[in-house]
């Protein structure tokens, strides 16, 4: 990274000034001060707990889906209400969880990584924010209308969602809701991030995390707007008569997998490339060492971005394709293999020769770095078409992207909140407890997604709330993991809760080999911080 | 070193047994696909543990590096941290060599892609249909041409909910199993009456989506004999985890038999369209065409399942005009209503379920619709 020097004096007389500034523009208090805020830091902060809470929802339904296939039989709820479970444990994970906690993590680290005051458009900020809770409100209280939730799969394929009832209109409304704000969220990151570094931090010494949003945020505006257009074609069909996606009026059901699945790819790859940033903010500081091959990071990232764009139909391998077509995707997925793979060795030679210490942080990075490899491994299989032919809807695939999304997402979103918590609140998180929960999810979460690869090879498919006898020991043993991971997540909130009251208090920099700008401001960061753009040279 | 070794070693032998073994069908712990029935299986089973082979090499070489890095270079072991950070050739390397290891999985793989593609000269021609929640099978061209039917899991009600003992066929048996001869090219024509399913044997490597509008095809050619279990694996309402596949591989001879056999049936129960029935006999009949196509949503006692499927005791529709009642059997709800159509089934059928859900529960309209009545409808 680039050597950074402040204009002026750190610490101390830094904070003074910050404490000046918190007199004249402090926050109001109470409940007006989360509605009406437009600092970044608040933003962030409600966020991250919005993601949280959700996570807990959405949690809550896989405690539900995973209770139900414990034993062969339908022992707790109807198959129409298990189908509810699966569709919005998707969904609400997806939008409601990972996302929105990826935009925390840049509300917060964006304008202090880049030496910006604010997000550039502060205003916007809020109102990208609370539009999430009513789209959450639609989400979960569609499971109290006539008819129950949407229980078409996350993936709303038409003409089974347009046999819903009115749960799959809120459904639909609810991620126009989500999209606006993502849009509004992205454009912001944007924006920010082209117009408001600090004077000499050019493109290439911008720290990786800010890189992988700044691509991220691309995306997002490129196939959000997709993803509206599609389920408002479905919201069509369903209420003013269009055909689109009917046969039987000259439409075709397969034209809306392309739509969705156009859409679809990019956002797994939005939901992974700011997790590669957190980790490559994670790796370097705590080998202590500079990160291995930064231009290619972040060559790799933007082709990981751009081929994203062309593989969608690798999800529709079994729709029945011309031959050429899937060549074309199979061919295209696979390159994704290449960029990825670039990733996983620079982040091994970063660690080559490092001086190492494990932290909470480092440990999650590393997990990332194991468990993600294995996810990409299975997605590499599922590149090849034959196989997936065979694994395609099964619970292969769920393992294959369990792996990635929460060994990925989630653990580096885990890592970051660990790695920034004393910047945020000041204090010293709990070490040992933040080992613990990293140890436990480490297991449970291997625990319930591993025997899953061997559930899907043996021919269980994924969706369904019952099962052959033969598949009944590992779905056992899947489900006691999954108990596990959620209940480990308690420890989690224990820590998080616990350092924002109290406890050791954090440096400016309380990791020695950190070097990115946040750093250079005391610890908690104030309310408004670098309103004086520091150099970087 | 010796631990990269052991590592090694361990990796090599665990996954030489996993790819040597191939498991019966009812193994709790079978960790592999399923043995292959057909060439194109045979060749995903192999392509699937070359690429166990390709992922073991590079998981030890990468995790062997860095797990040597993770256990000496430590700050705790006092190694202080190199400076580097940066080799434009190393980047170069590792980006080729993936290159090429891609170029060799992707080789095998489009070659059985373009066999599975090639769908020319059947022996036999079978449309499959998917419906909520059960399969027909209609043979269309080769020996067996003609034969018809619907098949739907044997697995009862009350198995599912626990009320009755599941045995070691709980959700692997149908009550018609598609029946093929053994070593005959099967081209199959999938389609669906309502939303998409799919229709997956994983014994012969097929799975193709039943796409409701248009046709699809797929083939197989199975080696040996037996029952071989597959399953819907596309989402399809709320009985998608109810709706085995099951087919039956017979030496030709037995299958001759067999075709006869179901002809010889058919022929029997075909029945002139303008017969007349009784109240009762229509009742009796309906009775049992609702336990196979309505029952699922609409429930044993009529009364649906509220706020998801609408209740036929009591409506009214079902005490309504004929016509009308008739006319969402036969073509289906409104468009976004969840009623499927049901014109596969025959004249009789439709008039006796009609029949039946006129004067079953508490609705007495008295109503007895012939099946000749039907005929005129559909024209």
């Amino acid at each position: 990274m680039a050597a950074v020097h402040d204009d002026h004096a750190h610490g101390h007389g830094h904070g003074h000034e910050h404490g000046h500034d918190d007199h004249a523009h402090g926050p109001p208090k109470g409940m007006m001060r989360w509605l009406t805020t437009t600092n970044h830091k608040d933003i962030g902060t409600m966020y991250l707990w919005f993601s949280f809470s959700m996570f807990i929802v959405g949690g809550l339904m896989a405690f539900g889906i995973r209770a139900e296939l414990f034993q062969p039989g339908m022992q707790l709820m109807t198959p129409e209400f298990f189908n509810s479970l699966t569709t919005n444990h998707g969904l609400i994970m997806v939008f409601g969880a990972i996302m929105p906690a990826f935009v925390g993590f840049a509300n917060w680290q964006v304008p202090m990584m880049i030496g910006a005051p604010d997000m550039a458009f502060a205003r916007m900020n809020n109102w990208s924010f609370w539009l999430l809770p009513p789209a959450a409100l639609l989400l979960v209280s569609a499971f109290f209308v006539p008819g129950g939730a949407g229980a078409g799969g996350w993936t709303f394929y038409p003409p089974l969602s347009v046999q819903m009832g009115m749960g799959m209109d809120m459904m639909i409304f609810a991620v126009h809701i989500l999209g606006a704000s993502s849009i509004m969220g992205s454009i912001n990151i944007i924006t920010t991030i082209l117009n408001m570094r600090a004077p000499g931090m050019t493109l290439m010494k911008m720290p990786l995390f800010v890189w992988t949003w700044l691509i991220t945020a691309y995306l997002l505006v490129l196939v959000m707007p997709v993803l509206a257009g599609t389920v408002t074609m479905l919201l069509t069909d369903r209420h003013f008569g269009t055909n689109f996606f009917n046969a039987a009026g000259g439409g075709d059901p397969i034209m809306f997998q392309h739509i969705f699945w156009f859409f679809g790819h990019p956002e797994v790859y939005i939901m992974i490339l700011p997790a590669f940033g957190i980790i490559s903010e994670i790796l370097p500081t705590f080998s202590r060492k500079p990160l291995f091959g930064y231009s290619s990071m972040v060559y790799a990232t933007a082709s990981i971005a751009i081929l994203s764009c062309i593989v969608w139909a690798h999800h529709m391998f079994t729709v029945g394709m011309p031959v050429t077509a899937q060549l074309f995707f199979m061919y295209a997925t696979m390159l994704i293999a290449v960029p990825t793979g670039v990733k996983v060795f620079n982040w091994t030679a970063t660690m080559w020769q490092g001086s190492m210490s494990f932290e909470t942080p480092m440990l999650f990075a590393i997990g990332f770095i194991f468990l993600f490899t294995i996810g990409g491994f299975s997605g590499v299989v599922c590149a090849v078409i034959p196989v997936d032919i065979q694994v395609q809807e099964t619970y292969y695939v769920i393992a294959h992207f369990h792996y990635v999304l929460v060994s990925g997402s989630l653990f580096a979103l885990f890592g970051g909140v660990y790695y920034w918590l004393p910047k945020w609140t000041g204090h010293m998180y709990d070490e040992s407890l933040g080992k613990l929960h990293f140890w436990l999810s480490m297991v449970f979460f291997n625990v319930t997604f591993f025997v899953q690869h061997f559930l899907g090879l043996a021919g269980m498919p994924r969706r369904v709330p019952d099962y052959a006898l033969q598949f009944a020991d590992f779905n056992m043993i899947s489900s006691i993991g999954a108990f596990g991971f959620g209940l480990s997540q308690l420890v989690f909130l224990t820590v998080v809760v616990k350092c924002i009251r109290g406890g050791k208090k954090a440096e400016a920099k309380p990791w020695d080999g950190a070097t990115t700008l946040e750093w250079d401001l005391p610890s908690p960061a104030p309310y408004h911080s670098w309103v004086t753009p520091p150099v970087v040279k | 070193m010796s631990s990269k070794a052991v590592a090694t070693l361990l990796g090599t032998l665990s996954i030489a047994w996993y790819s040597g073994m191939v498991m019966a069908a009812a193994d709790p712990y079978q960790l592999n696909f399923q043995q292959p029935n057909s060439t194109i299986a045979q060749q995903t089973y192999d392509q699937h543990i070359m690429l166990l082979w390709i992922c073991l090499a590079i998981f030890i070489g990468v995790f062997g590096v860095m797990l040597y890095s993770l256990i000496n270079h430590r700050k705790s072991k006092g190694y202080k941290a190199a400076n580097f950070h940066h080799s434009t050739t190393v980047e170069i390397i590792w980006t080729v060599i993936p290159f090429i290891i891609l170029f060799a999985m992707a080789y095998p793989a489009t070659k059985t892609v373009i066999a599975m593609k090639d769908t020319s000269n059947p022996d036999i021609t079978v449309k499959v249909t998917g419906y909520q929640w059960q399969w027909g099978y209609d043979y269309l061209i080769g020996e067996g041409a003609g034969i018809s039917f619907i098949s739907r899991s044997s697995t009862t009600l009350d198995q599912r909910n626990n009320k009755a003992p599941k045995d070691e066929f709980y959700m692997l048996r149908a009550d018609k199993p598609m029946v093929v001869p053994v070593g005959k090219r099967v081209r199959l024509l999938i389609t669906s009456n309502d939303v998409i399913h799919a229709w997956w044997v994983p014994a012969f490597g097929v799975k193709q989506d039943a796409i409701p509008g248009f046709i699809r095809d797929a083939w197989f050619q199975a080696d040996r004999v037996g029952t071989f279990v597959g399953q819907c694996t596309e989402l399809c309402g709320k009985d998608h985890g109810f709706m085995p596949i099951v087919v039956e591989v017979m030496e030709p001879a037995q299958y001759t038999k067999w075709a006869a056999e179901q002809k010889a049936q058919s022929a029997k129960t075909v029945v002139d369209v303008n017969k007349v029935f009784t109240l009762d006999e229509l009742k009796a009949d309906g009775e049992k065409v609702y336990a196979g196509n309505c029952v699922a949503c609409h429930q044993a006692n009529g009364q649906g399942i509220p706020g998801t499927f609408v209740a036929l005791d009591g409506s009214k529709i079902a005490n309504g005009p004929k016509a009308e009642h008739i006319n969402i059997v036969v073509n289906g709800g409104k468009a976004g209503s969840a009623m499927a159509a049901f014109k596969h089934l025959s004249d009789v059928d439709i008039a006796a379920v009609v029949t039946y859900e006129r004067n079953a529960w508490s609705n007495t309209t008295g109503d007895v619709i012939q099946p000749s009545e039907i005929n005129a409808f559909r024209k």
